[in-house]
């Protein structure tokens, strides 16, 4: 058992290229079609807690199939599965890079990439915004522009926002 | 020491990084950039790029890469990537173990409302932070990779080939 939950996440973690979005059907296909560790909903409903949860998403998909399947140790084996592959590769690609980056192609290839980079981040923004009321709209491009421009750290406003909500709802509650 | 300091940083960013790879990257750079300056923005800019190229979470690649940058052997890559992780897990551990009284919880549910516009804001704050001179360094030709590559990318097209073909573009403008 700890050794197909390993294999299924090394799996996952190896081909999983991108946003995290990427690997859902994956992740479901190998955990729910394949190998009926859950059953469909059961999985949906857990990954929505997985998804508002800090951490990447497949990190917490891996730990938390891992920890129902096996406890602790399922948990850890998961986790381990999925961050070997992108730990091995990225550091492959840290000791090569510190000897090319300086290399006039490979500059050239990132001063190219560079646009491409922005427009990755900026649509997801966009398609975000677009489905937000406008209260939520404000609030998102005000915390935006109070980290770019005033450098206020993520970490206070994150925590500011989880104080803030917590106390709507107690007094909702009322 | 730093060991330590890089220890402590992805730990902040492992226990705040609500929201996904996106929102996790301002969360990033105030750590790594602003805060401790181990990577200037150019070389940040420069690691989200391959990190899309490669398998594996934004987080997890950009922790190792940075591991390794800082202290230039293994044991960086190693701590950060630890670092990094050890919060969710824990996190998601604790969930599941409470798995139906926070999937109930009222108050569980009015902080992550409000925390949800907090992580768009903060993707919001990612891009404006890479809106700089050096991420048009081509002018008009790099004004023209951006608008290609954002029609492509809300048309869907996988991250990794929009990527590739921007720096197909940069090398084929060093060569003319």
């Amino acid at each position: 058992m700890l050794r197909q939950l390993f294999g299924t996440f090394f799996k996952i973690g190896l081909f999983t290229i991108g946003s995290g979005y990427a690997m859902i059907p994956l992740i479901q296909r190998e955990v729910v079609d394949n190998r009926k560790w859950f059953t469909e909903e059961d999985f949906l409903d857990q990954f929505a807690l997985a998804q508002s949860s800090p951490g990447p998403f497949a990190l917490n998909t891996a730990i938390f199939v891992g920890y129902r399947m096996r406890g602790v140790p399922g948990a850890l084996v998961s986790m381990l599965g999925v961050t070997l592959p992108p730990f091995f590769i990225m550091l492959l690609i840290a000791a090569c890079l510190t000897g090319f980056r300086e290399n006039r192609w490979v500059d050239a290839a990132f001063s190219g990439m560079r646009p491409a980079v922005l427009s990755l981040i900026v649509v997801p923004f966009i398609r975000y915004l677009s489905r937000m009321k406008w209260p939520a709209v404000l609030t998102a491009s005000g915390i935006a522009l109070t980290i770019w421009l005033l450098g206020v750290s993520p970490t206070y406003l994150i925590l500011g926002g989880a104080a803030i909500g917590v106390i709507l709802t107690f007094f909702r509650r009322k | 020491m730093i060991y330590l300091e890089l220890l402590w940083s992805y730990l902040k960013i492992g226990f705040f990084g609500f929201g996904g790879g996106y929102a996790m990257l301002s969360l990033i750079s105030d750590e790594i950039v602003v805060r401790h300056g181990w990577l200037t923005a150019v070389q940040f800019h420069d690691i989200i790029a391959v990190s899309q190229m490669t398998p594996g979470p934004i987080a997890i690649n950009c922790a190792t890469y940075v591991g390794y940058m800082v202290t230039g052997n293994v044991w960086g890559s190693l701590i950060a990537t630890f670092a990094v992780s050890l919060p969710p897990m824990t996190i998601m551990m604790t969930i599941c173990r409470f798995y139906v009284r926070v999937r109930n919880s009222r108050y569980m549910k009015g902080a992550l409302d409000v925390i949800r516009p907090v992580t768009v804001g903060m993707i919001g704050a990612a891009a404006l932070m890479l809106c700089n001179r050096q991420t048009f360094p081509h002018g008009w030709v790099s004004c023209a990779i951006f608008v290609a590559a954002l029609a492509a990318t809300w048309l869907k097209v996988h991250p990794i080939i929009v990527i590739s073909a921007a720096a197909a573009m940069g090398i084929l403008t060093e060569i003319f």
